[in-house]
């Protein structure tokens, strides 16, 4: 009896791995994808690396007044910014942050979105009303004054940020999580597990979730784009953390300090390329990933 | 009809009760009670006292919300810690600054829906030629921009660079204008933001309009007025059009709360004196009561434009009548 349980969990091991080896097959196929896998992992290497060959730090002054501002040169690929720091080095150094920032803030979301929407979606009733109405009043709030108003009650520290990020941006998910359900919840064999007396914990858990799961995923990949932008959002408008500089913090130094009227291009243009940059990389890659997981959306 | 309206404004009142009990409890909550930071942002006792006083702050916590919900229906929205505009009431600094936020955006969306409108159409029209795959992509690029960061740019380019524009502000500073004068020069410094978010907000409404558009090109009605030989200009304007506008109208529902903050961003960044400025002031200083206010009257409009376009579409859509 035991020697059959660990064969069928070989057997499931070994599909896990061929699926998964077919998934990045199909990635790399798709041009879209692939397009958007090189972009993430680019900027991926640079935020685990970059902050190790380049070191920076946010204290660090010029001497003297000549080292302000100094346009791009070999000795400063990318010039130097308003405190005479190298602009390269403070946008590897943003990288990791803003990266960090945009993971952390998604698997909040994606997790508060997931249960509510699963829950809601299948237990249904009373608990599904109640939840939407909250999801409903996050919907309608203006997110931006909202994430103003928590980030200046919380304070300026990076985990603070990610907080708010993740609190303010579930209740889309929630909705296309608990749709998912609804429609999951209709299948035969969920009722066929429901007959067979199973809890409704147990099918939510080990039914429901598993078959939810791509659309998260890709929706997951689609968040971390927009948590990104919200992130620089935020530190532009002086909430950012200011010992864990991201590229918003670094556009908030640029704008205080005029960049763009003294014509400090190279200050401001590179760390805005580079969020939409990885903003582009991380929705290709999600559409690309809800085509290649959710194949009944194609026929939409 | 009047049973759907009834529930959808019973169901905002209960949103903006939640909003007004959130606002309450959350200046509450937070690291620190009140009144350290009341301490904290003034510097006389005196001023202390009023300010502790008027909150009500030696009351107990049911009361205090209380007295907040009828200071609320009142009218009363506080003092602030700091003065703007040559005032400290919350809600006269608010409604001061409103015309020019609503002047902005109102300009904006506009520009924003026209412009959308008709590259969308063009696009379905044209579609799978270069033109199309061009102002789609362009669409998409500009979908996902930083509405600062583009504003920056345009600053750099047409005011720093160019010198066309001025780099913010509402009027010239140091020239007194009367009359026509006055308004050319408003006008003048409006272009650029104005300009800008709509710009960004084209390519959402582009995009929009090209799926929609092709989607109802292929409908069997509009082959049965080909057939009765209407001239495809007709077809376009008094069969296609019509339908198409009420995705868009849900899209612009939609993005009323994306517009909300991409006009803090923007009038932070032209110095445009209308709300979103201010709440970014507040929000610098920690000016808690002004920050409270501006969330408030934000969060109420976002509520009251739900609920009319709700109401809307009714009319819009006849099937939602039934």
């Amino acid at each position: 009896m035991k020697q059959r349980y660990s064969d069928t969990d070989a057997l499931r091991r070994k599909l896990a791995v061929m699926k998964t080896k077919d998934f990045m097959k199909q990635v790399w196929a798709n041009k879209m994808a692939r397009v958007g896998v090189i972009i993430v992992a680019f900027f991926t290497l640079m935020a685990i690396f970059g902050p190790i060959v380049m070191p920076f730090r946010t204290t660090t002054m010029a001497a003297s007044r000549e080292f302000i501002f100094n346009p791009p040169s070999w000795e400063h690929v990318l010039g130097t910014d308003n405190l005479g720091r190298d602009v390269l080095a403070y946008l590897v150094n943003g990288s990791r942050n803003s990266l960090i920032v945009g993971l952390s803030a998604t698997v909040i979301t994606i997790v508060l979105g997931t249960l509510i929407g699963v829950s809601s979606g299948y237990i249904g009733g009373w608990v599904d009303n109640i939840l939407m109405r909250i999801t409903d009043f996050f919907l309608v709030l203006p997110w931006l004054p909202f994430c103003m108003v928590l980030a200046a009650i919380l304070g300026n520290s990076i985990w603070n940020i990610i907080l708010v990020i993740g609190l303010t941006g579930w209740s889309g998910t929630a909705r296309v999580i608990r749709a998912q359900t609804l429609s999951v919840k209709e299948q035969q064999y969920v009722e066929r597990m429901v007959s067979v007396g199973a809890k409704k914990g147990h099918i939510m858990w080990k039914h429901i979730l598993p078959n939810v799961f791509p659309l998260v995923f890709s929706e997951a990949i689609l968040i971390v784009s927009s948590s990104i932008l919200t992130e620089t959002s935020l530190a532009f408008l002086g909430l950012g953390d200011p010992t864990n500089p991201s590229w918003g913090t670094m556009l908030n130094d640029a704008f205080d300090t005029d960049a763009m009227t003294i014509g400090a291009w190279w200050f401001f243009i590179t760390p805005g390329v580079c969020v939409i940059l990885v903003a582009l990389g991380f929705t290709l890659m999600g559409y690309a990933f809800d085509e290649i997981l959710n194949p009944k959306l194609k026929e939409r | 009809m009047g049973k759907r309206i009834l529930k959808k404004f019973f169901f905002s009142c209960v949103t903006i009760v939640f909003v007004v009990a959130f606002n309450f409890f959350l200046f509450r909550i937070m690291p620190g009670d009140v009144e350290t930071i009341i301490a904290r942002a003034t510097t006389t006792e005196a001023v202390k006292q009023r300010l502790i006083e008027k909150a009500g702050l030696h009351r107990p916590l049911l009361e205090q919300f209380w007295i907040y919900m009828k200071d609320l229906l009142t009218g009363d929205f506080g003092e602030a810690f700091n003065s703007y505009d040559g005032s400290s009431n919350v809600l006269t600094v608010i409604m001061g600054r409103i015309p020019n936020t609503v002047i902005l955006l109102f300009c904006a969306e506009l520009f924003a829906i026209i412009a959308g409108l008709i590259i969308g159409v063009i696009c379905a029209q044209k579609r799978t030629t270069k033109l199309d795959t061009g102002l789609l992509s362009g669409s998409l690029v500009l979908y996902s921009m930083p509405t600062f960061w583009f504003a920056m740019l345009l600053i750099f380019l047409f005011c720093a660079t160019l010198h066309i524009f001025p780099t913010g502000g509402i009027f010239t500073p140091g020239r007194h204008y009367y009359g026509m004068a006055k308004i050319l020069d408003y006008l003048k410094h409006m272009i650029l933001p104005m300009l800008c978010m709509g710009i960004l907000m084209m390519g959402c409404y582009a995009i929009t309009m090209r799926s929609t558009m092709i989607n109802i090109l292929t409908e069997d009605y509009i082959n049965t007025a080909k057939a009765k030989g209407f001239s495809t200009r007709y077809i376009l304007f008094h069969h296609a059009i019509p339908n198409a506008m009420i995705p868009m109208a849900t899209i612009i529902a939609l993005n009323l709360a994306a517009i909300l903050g991409g006009a803090i961003q923007l009038e932070t960044l032209f110095s445009w004196q209308g709300l979103g400025q201010l709440m970014y002031d507040a929000l610098n200083r920690r000016d808690y009561p002004m920050l409270q206010g501006c969330f408030f009257i934000s969060a109420v409009a976002m509520i009251l434009a739900n609920f009319l376009t709700d109401v809307l579409y009714g009319f819009i859509d006849p099937r939602i009548r039934e």
